[in-house]
């Protein structure tokens, strides 16, 4: 069998007698797009807490390139160069890009002088990695002055900044228009043709779709379906798929009430 | 060299490079700059009432042997207000450290070694304080409130409300070092200068001031990108402790006399100084320069006042009244994003 890039082995996550997860294996190869999907507690945020290294699961094994490592922890995460970016406020938007890319890893020299001229040539340089060519904006630009799409552009070009092998994204067009989802779509693509592995966490099935080549759907902590884009045949088919995962429980609310 | 080339890629094409710079030098210090315009304005109002008495010399020296205390507190409190935390303890930190200079300059030791033992003093107070405030998670705006009536209390009952007076100061080299004249001009300006552009680099051009920038903007993500934000607040407290000894040591070599006092009469202009220069109160930007130019323009206003032939009565307004004027131009400066 072939090394999967990274793989969780059926992890599952107890809080006293709840399962958030029972039981999910899930695995990223390199430079594939998976689509992860799910409803509202369903153990989406769970499982990629999991893999950041956050929280620690009950049982389970966290697999990298064919090894299984023990302790798992955010610094491990890192090392294995997985990085997530996090929903909402993960920038300081009053900062210029330069500073939003190098929080917390700043390049400095002695006595801690930043090397202002090279952080602005490498910030412009995974910009353009990520295929953000606004002639509008330099790497001095203030956060605040992008539109959600580019902002999310600035957190992936972050992302990338270490080598990631796997970068997280966690609700990353939530709330944005078409125009800038389809921006946000540009950079991840632009991402994996670098090399890079991405998981997608997406509420809207239309996004998921458009830019994953696999999709995992987890319902109440287990894996529902796991299938390649070709496999699923259409949107509809997915869409059609998640509205059978939800229906059960709808039933059962009907029930209760 | 052909990828710092490219690297220039995201940038502008359509600019020239002279115009782009002038741009940018512009743009991303516009706060200090319209603090520069304040000061110049109110100085021409001030020249145009009584140019007799504005240009003598005199009246520019008698603010600069002031102004250097100023700064060097006024500068650390910018840093304190970009990290999204205010000290209003500094003037009893400036109090306590520079009773330890008098102390030590006292019991016959060279005042170098009492500026040694003022600096540590002041930094050690800041450290606790800041620790007191970021450990205990409490409010800065009341922690350090509560710090500066406690420790203005030791300081009196400490000495029992007695000044302590150091003539001997006059003919010691440290005297010269910091506290003489050069070319007509306070030697204790040079020094207040240097530190401002020491400053102004650490805020803009250090690993600290760009934590401190961060974790003022959003603490949050600055947590999540690994900087350990409690230890960036706790510095900026030390920080301001620093700054308060050194004006503490600055202003008691000026008058050969230490006051249980010393230090109280700074806390409000120290504070407008830093608003009046254009930092925000909201945290995560500011201005060194412009906290610098703040304090200049308040420096100016007494003996602006009182130069240009009003009677004293009129200060206290007229520094209203100029605190207000710099806060409606800074907010034309001062965008707040989201």
């Amino acid at each position: 069998m072939a090394e999967h890039l990274i793989e969780l082995r059926n992890i599952t996550k107890s809080y006293g007698s709840v399962y958030a997860l029972g039981g999910v294996s899930l695995h990223v190869d390199r430079g594939e797009v998976v689509g992860l999907l799910g409803d509202n507690g369903a153990g989406k945020s769970t499982l990629i807490k999991i893999l950041a290294g956050v929280i620690k699961p009950t049982s389970g094994e966290i697999v990298i390139e064919g090894k299984v490592v023990s302790n798992w922890n955010p610094a491990r995460s890192r090392a294995a160069g997985i990085e997530t970016v996090f929903q909402d406020r993960a920038l300081a938007v009053q900062q210029s890009i330069v500073r939003n890319v190098f929080m917390g890893r700043e390049l400095a020299g002695r006595f801690g002088w930043l090397k202002a001229r090279q952080q602005v040539e490498e910030a412009a340089r995974l910009m353009r990695e990520i295929g953000f060519t606004s002639k509008v904006f330099s790497p001095r630009s203030i956060v605040g002055q992008l539109s959600g799409g580019e902002r999310q552009g600035v957190a992936i070009a972050r992302a990338i900044l270490k080598e990631a092998n796997l970068i997280v994204l966690d609700e990353p067009t939530t709330a944005l228009s078409l125009t800038e989802t389809a921006k946000v779509f540009h950079f991840v693509r632009q991402v994996r043709a670098a090399g890079h592995s991405i998981i997608f966490i997406g509420h809207n099935i239309h996004h998921v779709y458009d830019i994953a080549e696999r999709f995992v759907v987890i319902d109440r902590g287990k894996l529902a379906m796991e299938k390649p884009k070709a496999e699923v045949g259409s949107v509809h088919e997915l869409i059609q798929f998640m509205e059978n995962v939800a229906r059960p429980r709808r039933a059962q609310m009907g029930e209760m009430a | 060299m052909s990828d710092s080339a490219k690297a220039l890629d995201g940038e502008p094409a359509d600019i020239h490079p002279s115009d782009r710079l002038l741009r940018r030098f512009v743009i991303t210090n516009r706060a200090a700059l319209g603090s520069l315009l304040v000061l110049v304005l109110m100085l021409l109002i001030f020249f145009t009432a009584n140019p007799r008495v504005f240009s003598t010399w005199n009246l520019y020296t008698s603010v600069m042997t002031t102004l250097p205390v100023a700064l060097f507190m006024t500068v650390p409190l910018v840093f304190v207000v970009t990290a999204g935390e205010i000290d209003l303890s500094f003037p009893a930190t400036f109090g306590f450290a520079s009773l330890a200079f008098a102390v030590v300059v006292q019991a016959g030791f060279d005042p170098f070694l009492a500026i040694v033992a003022a600096v540590a003093v002041g930094t050690l107070l800041g450290f606790g304080t800041g620790a007191l405030v970021v450990y205990a998670g409490l409010s800065s705006l009341v922690a350090t409130l509560g710090m500066n009536f406690m420790l203005r209390g030791a300081i009196l009952i400490l000495t029992q409300s007695k000044s302590i007076a150091m003539p001997q100061l006059s003919s010691s080299l440290a005297f010269k070092v910091f506290s003489s004249t050069l070319f007509g001009v306070p030697v204790q300006m040079f020094w207040a200068i240097a530190f401002v552009v020491f400053c102004a680099l650490l805020y803009n051009r250090h690993r600290f001031g760009a934590q401190v920038h961060v974790v003022g903007d959003n603490p949050d993500s600055a947590n999540e990108m690994g900087i350990n934000v409690n230890l960036v607040r706790v510095k900026v407290f030390a920080f301001m402790g620093f700054g308060a000894a050194l004006a503490g040591v600055c202003s008691t070599m000026i008058n050969f006399t230490w006051w249980p006092t010393s230090g109280d009469g700074y806390l409000l202009p120290v504070i407008a100084s830093v608003f009046v220069g254009g930092t925000p109160t909201w945290g995560g930007v500011g201005t060194v320069f412009g906290g610098a130019i703040g304090a200049t323009t308040v420096a100016f206003i007494q003996t602006g006042i009182v130069g240009a032939g009003l009677s004293g009565f009129y200060v206290q307004f007229f520094n209203g009244l100029i605190i207000i004027l710099s806060l409606l131009g800074h907010r034309w400066n001062q965008i707040r994003y989201r």
